[in-house]
């Protein structure tokens, strides 16, 4: 079991770690961040984290700060 | 009980926000670099040398001494810099018209010297920071604003491919071409780059690793969609390899 810190006013809303996530945890929000950018935001009701890190080595902008196992 | 199986880098400032684009690739190079220095322990014994680009201010970035070049000259500095101070670990981080377009003369004297330093060169085949003019690795056929009907070799050539020219140099000591479009690809560059860090840090020579990476603005492109196209196609023109490596024809 896992779990992710996003540091959602960090986040530019690309969308990567969405893409890189392999159990699919990570979705856009529908809630803007200071920058009025939609951040990515982690939901995982199952926890279904795996703890891999792969949202945040495919950040470009270190908004994915931790990530646990 | 849970741990902590990743965090934000040491070596990157607190909070050293990226000026960077949405899904521009500087951002994971920059991380990745970081997460070395902090495996290494170099925090306190690196210079960093920023070039002209869109990563010019790596000194908002990182938690590192930096000192800044003119645009293509940041291997001269870093020269300079690492036979002043010889047990300072020196890297240069430029991108590809900084490294390989205005800079190129600089960038291969300094394999062919041999010099105890480590290149990072960001090849995301644009002038990413003037508004996406063409540098010598832009793909033919590919629309900057200075080739607005692609890239004709006719008129403009072909493109140049750093990662083995700079291998050919006899004092390279490591040279590579990675790329950060996908979890393996990512853990890969990183690999590649310790590699070239390594060479450094046992005297081998020179060493260089180019990274493709994606400039979703002037590529005109959604961030994942430039992601996808650095595998898709840029791939087909600059390949991924290793294309020197003399740590592994030592061990052999
Ligand atoms: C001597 C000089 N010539 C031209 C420029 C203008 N200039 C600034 S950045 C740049 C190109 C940067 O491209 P690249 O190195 O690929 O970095 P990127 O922004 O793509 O990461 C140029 C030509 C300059 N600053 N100095
Ligand atoms: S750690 Fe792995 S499983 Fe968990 S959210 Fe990130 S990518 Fe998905
Ligand atoms: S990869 Fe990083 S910046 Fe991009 S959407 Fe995910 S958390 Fe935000
Ligand atoms: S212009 Fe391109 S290289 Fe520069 S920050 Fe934006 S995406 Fe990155
Ligand atoms: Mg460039």
């Amino acid at each position: 079991m896992g779990r992710i810190v996003i540091d959602r006013d960090v986040c530019k809303g690309c969308y990567l770690c969405v893409e890189a996530c392999p159990k699919k945890l990570l979705k856009k929000s529908q809630t803007p961040n200071l920058h009025g950018d939609f951040p990515a935001e982690f939901v995982d009701e199952k926890n279904e984290c795996i703890g891999c890190a792969m949202c945040a080595m495919n950040c470009p902008d270190v908004a994915i700060k931790e990530v646990y196992r | 009980m849970e741990t902590l199986v990743y965090k934000r880098p040491e070596s990157l400032l607190k909070d050293g926000q990226f000026t960077f684009c949405p899904g521009c690739g500087h951002g994971v190079v920059l991380r990745i670099i970081a997460e070395l220095i902090d495996e290494y322990n170099l925090k306190k014994d690196t210079i960093a040398i920023s070039s002209v680009g869109c990563s010019i201010f790596l000194e908002k970035f990182f938690d590192l001494d930096v000192a800044g070049a003119s645009h293509g000259r940041s291997p001269c500095v870093a020269t300079g810099v690492k036979r002043c101070k010889p047990d300072k670990f020196v890297f240069t981080y430029q991108g590809d018209g900084d490294a390989a377009t205005i800079g190129f003369n600089e960038t291969i004297h300094t394999a062919c010297r041999g010099e105890h330093i480590t290149t990072i060169m960001i090849n995301n085949t644009n002038f990413g920071m003037t508004g996406g003019q063409a540098s010598a690795t832009t793909l033919v056929g590919q629309v900057t604003t200075t080739t607005p009907k692609g890239r004709k070799p006719e008129l403009t050539g072909y493109p140049l491919h750093a990662a083995e020219i700079i291998a050919g140099c006899e004092g390279t000591a490591y040279a590579a071409r990675v790329a950060i479009t996908t979890s393996k690809n990512i853990r890969q560059a990183k690999e590649a780059i310790r590699k070239a860090f390594e060479a450094q840090i046992k005297g081998l020579g020179y060493g260089f690793v180019e990274v493709l990476a994606a400039c979703p603005t002037n590529w005109h492109m959604k961030p994942i969609e430039a992601v996808k196209h650095i595998d898709n196609i840029i791939e087909q023109v600059h390949p991924l390899g290793v294309f020197k490596d003399v740590s592994a024809q030592e061990t052999k």
